[in-house]
């Protein structure tokens, strides 16, 4: 078994009559957090999408753990070790924090020691433990999205712009929860448009545009060229820095 | 667990906003028909009776408001698990006519309860077979599912004027379940309030599987959000089928209780509370449970109470509700929330 | 000259073509070729089906929304004329102004229903339209005074449209052409006439935004199109169409009931029709309306000698599977079959044929 928990060779994906990627190779590294960049509409969610089977590859094989996955429906596909969080978040609003937590445990029991690792890690999970998720806000939500996700231990969490339009102090709270993650040898596969936070996490970067993945590498080397950066993220990358 | 469901009493929680105001329409509804109605022994009988009748509805209604909620598939030929849940019960009649006719009123609730089980099994069973071979082919087509459904719904009702005859077959309430029971001026007749419990019992168990069980859970979370449950590793698919199927049984019961309340048979009956069923998770919110209980009691209410204070306009009366709900509400009573 | 009759929507496959113009031509000269009153009347309910299921496809077909409301607005046309000539008097002018007031009214319901729930969801429209359809027909039979009730009204109509009305003294190729021909070629001609205003509208820039819409309306609405403002267009034109088959059948009949003009058995015949003969192609429209109108009133007569010789034969079940009543379960699971295995319907089988 190689080093790479999950490996996309050319993977093609087709939604309706749009052709959104043209050919995805993306290897994720076992015990690592890999970033996954690009502009908007590079085929980034895509990716994580076709990875859950929430849409089918029209080609190309995805394996993970050495097993092909690419044709398995998204419930087997979460259950053979994958956990995901998507951009939208997709809590349950009309469920209480608690009862979104037991949806993800598998067999619906929680586990105390990882809860209470959970609640050290997003303390408001615990204040509004029996609290409908709709009322939460807009970072509670996400907390509750991503502890949903670590519940029970994955392989892989595959996680889309966490960061998005949260207040900078509730982005570092959650940069410190990704390390803390890091730091229990997950495995992430993590979308992020904001580079400050991806240059404090990423082991691994993968750049994509246009559907394709067009640059890999070591997180600190891309961090320290500024004009890879340049060439790569162009103009957008600027606004976040 | 019990850790950390302790929560420090320092932080301010956020309003929970509980929303009282569809309740609250039943009990004004009600208090405001009475001066109407004039007579306290009438409003007592026209209420329990519209009582029963919106337990009935909600039965009926229940099924297809979880389906539309949980799969986006609204079936047009729910009424078919109306219609042949009455029908069905015959089987159960035919050898159990001693225990209708009998003064023994165990029996005759034993008779009624014997349909109840016969029809919602065959429905139930039926539900499983309308899904896999009419519903499952058009998934994510609305317009197909309109027509299919449509479809089946008309074959569907054929087949019970082959299988029954096209003609109306008179049914007897068991012997012990007739007449009325009357507390000082108020009649109310017994059947009604076998009704009002039965009613009240399914919607307590389904209100209790809802929230209490991981069941439960899945269909609330998978009402709001198929994609992401499916995500967590669930099938979905199995959920539905499991959903539809009972939400057919539960047509069927709706159905017996429907024939014995009107006391014939008809194939068309299915068909004809079809549209009064539609309103009511119209009014309910397409999707909710809750909404759907309110909405038939709402919908009952005002039928049984135009019907006796101006009898023209009682079956105007649901589609005028409706309008007015919905001019307050555009989504329903209780909006599920959708992704 | 045909082009622009047909503003350039061709049959598009010979066996297609054949098989309309047979139709055509057999209407045309139906009291000529089919002598009797019960072909004339088999006939009539033809032309006035052909309009009324047009008139369906351009929602259903055209447009991509499902309404049960379909026949109410039939109704109303039938309701129209009913009052018209029971009420005030069998006679031109009543009876313009009984078509202008149904127009109207018809019209006005489709724009409320319409501007009411097109904005959700087509299955919002269905259901709306099924729940505002049922009430309407429950008012026409409980509003006695004006409708007559269950039992709905026979009225006279104008004197040229009577039986009685001879145009010529002698007969015409032998048949003696009276009143009720007259009523018959009425009807024929208005029937022709509407069609081919449906097939000009479907083929104008506006019925080709309805088909944007039906294929996508997202990007219709993304290239500016307003898909609610276009839908009710269409849902208001649609109701009109109907309402002038009403008026149509009303004439013939000389007699409007709620079980000839709101039942929803009617509803369904007309589903079944469009689907049978081919969803967004008006020419399905002829051909589910014939076919349909045919069997309805011959195949019964087939099912019921071939149900006698079954209960001859002493097999159970089987003759009541054939029984004549059950004519519609045979057409409901051709209903059926069609949605999934031929949603183009007859027409585009026959045009598939082609290539």
């Amino acid at each position: 078994m190689s080093d790479n928990l999950l490996n996309l060779q050319g993977v093609h994906t087709h939604i309706g009559q749009y052709h959104i990627l043209h050919g995805v190779d993306l290897a994720i590294p076992r015990g690592q957090l890999t970033m996954l960049l690009g502009r908007n509409g590079a085929g980034k969610t895509t990716t994580l999408r076709t990875i859950m089977g929430l849409w089918q590859a029209s080609q190309g094989s995805i394996t993970f753990d050495g097993r092909d996955i690419t044709k398995l429906p998204t419930p087997d596909i979460a259950q053979a070790g994958i956990a995901y969080v998507p951009e939208n978040m997709a809590i349950f609003a009309d469920l209480t924090v608690r009862e979104n937590l037991i949806l993800a445990a598998r067999n619906g029991d929680l586990d105390p020691a990882r809860l209470k690792w959970i609640f050290g890690l997003f303390p408001a999970l615990e204040k509004f433990w029996s609290l409908a998720a709709g009322v939460l806000s807009g970072g509670q939500k996400q907390m509750l999205a991503i502890a949903r996700a670590i519940v029970e231990p994955r392989d892989l969490l595959l996680i889309d712009e966490p960061t998005k339009g949260l207040a900078p102090a509730i982005i570092m709270n959650m940069v410190q929860a990704f390390k803390e993650l890091k730091s229990t040898g997950a495995t992430i596969l993590l979308v992020e448009q904001n580079f400050l936070a991806a240059k404090l996490l990423g082991d691994h970067v993968a750049v994509m545009d246009d559907g394709r993945v067009v640059h890999r590498g070591a997180m600190a080397e891309l961090a320290e060229d500024a004009a890879l950066q340049q060439k790569l993220l162009g103009l957008s990358m600027d606004a976040h820095q | 667990m019990s850790t950390a469901t302790e929560t420090s009493a320092t932080v301010t929680l956020p309003k929970v906003r509980i929303d009282y105001l569809p309740v609250l329409l039943v009990p004004i509804l009600m208090l405001l028909a009475l001066p109407l109605v004039g007579s306290f022994s009438t409003w007592v009988t026209l209420t329990v009776a519209a009582l029963a009748m919106g337990m009935m509805i909600f039965l009926m209604a229940s099924g297809l408001t979880l389906v539309f909620g949980l799969m986006d598939v609204l079936n047009f030929g729910h009424g078919v698990f109306i219609s042949f849940g009455a029908y069905v019960s015959l089987i159960a009649l035919g050898p159990l006519a001693g225990w209708v006719e009998s003064t023994n009123l165990w029996l005759n609730v034993g008779a009624l309860l014997a349909c109840i089980l016969v029809a919602m099994l065959v429905t139930g069973a039926l539900g499983y077979a309308f899904e896999r071979v009419v519903i499952r082919p058009v998934y994510g087509q609305h317009l197909k599912q309109i027509l299919i459904t449509m479809g089946g719904m008309i074959v569907a009702e054929q087949m019970i004027h082959v299988i029954w005859g096209a003609s109306p077959i008179p049914l007897r309430l068991p012997e012990g379940l007739r007449g009325a029971i009357v507390i000082g001026d108020a009649a109310m007749e017994k059947y009604r309030v076998i009704a009002v419990v039965l009613g009240l019992l399914v919607f307590g168990a389904m209100h209790l599987v809802l929230n209490r069980t991981k069941i439960g859970l899945l269909i609330r979370a998978g009402v709001e959000n198929p994609e992401m449950v499916e995500a967590l590793g669930y099938k979905i698919r199995r959920l539905f089928v499991g959903v539809f199927i009972v939400g057919s049984a539960l047509a069927g019961l709706g159905g017996v209780l429907w024939a014995f309340y009107r006391q014939t048979l008809t194939a068309g009956m299915g068909m004809e509370v079809n549209v009064l069923i539609f309103i009511v998770i119209i009014i309910g919110g397409l999707g909710s449970v809750g909404g759907c209980f309110i909405g038939a009691i709402l919908v009952a209410l005002v039928a049984n109470y135009t019907g006796f204070l101006a009898p023209k306009l009682a079956l105007g009366s649901s589609i005028l509700l409706m309008v007015v709900i919905l001019l307050w509400r555009p989504q329903g009573l209780y909006p599920v929330a959708k992704r | 000259m045909l082009h622009s009759i047909l503003s350039g929507d061709y049959p598009r496959s010979r066996p297609l073509a054949i098989v309309l113009a047979l139709v055509l031509v057999c209407l045309a000269f139906a009291p000529f070729l089919f002598p009797g009153s019960q072909p004339l009347n088999v006939a009539a309910k033809i032309c006035v089906f052909v309009i009324l299921v047009a008139s369906y496809d351009l929602l259903l077909g055209y447009t991509g929304i499902v309404s049960f409301a379909h026949t109410m607005f039939y109704g109303i046309g039938g309701y129209g004329v009913a009052i018209a000539m029971y009420n005030f008097s069998p006679t031109w002018p009543a009876l313009g102004i009984g078509i202008v007031v149904a127009l109207v009214l018809a019209i006005l319901l489709a724009l409320l229903i319409g501007l009411f729930s097109l904005r959700v969801r087509a299955i919002f429209f269905a259901m709306i339209t099924l729940a505002v359809a049922s009430a309407f027909a429950i008012l026409a039979s409980q509003l006695n005074e004006i409708t007559g009730g269950e039992d709905g009204r026979s009225y006279r109509i104008p004197e040229m449209l009577r039986p009685a009305f001879r145009l010529f003294d002698e007969p015409v190729l032998g048949v003696m052409i009276n009143g009720r021909i007259l009523t018959y070629y009425l009807i024929f001609l208005s029937a022709l006439i509407l069609f081919l205003l449906a097939l000009r509208m479907v083929n104008s820039p506006f019925g080709r935004v309805l088909q944007a819409i039906r294929e996508n309306d997202f990007r219709a609405e993304a290239l500016g199109y307003r898909v609610v403002v276009y839908r009710s267009i269409a849902n208001c034109l649609s109701a009109g169409m109907a309402t002038l088959a009403g008026v149509l059948m009303a004439l013939w009949l000389r007699y409007t009931g709620p079980d000839t003009t709101l039942s929803f058995a009617i509803m369904i015949d007309i589903l079944l029709m469009v689907v049978i003969g081919g969803m967004g192609t008006l020419y399905g429209a002829v051909l589910g309306a014939t076919i349909f109108i045919l069997a309805q009133n011959y195949l019964q007569v087939l099912m019921g000698k071939f149900s006698g010789m079954l209960e001859g034969a002493g097999i159970p079940l089987l003759p009541n599977l054939f029984h004549a009543d059950r004519w519609l379960l045979w057409l409901g699971i051709l209903f059926v079959l069609s949605v999934y295995f031929f949603p183009v319907g007859i027409v585009g089988k026959l045009r598939q044929m082609r290539k």
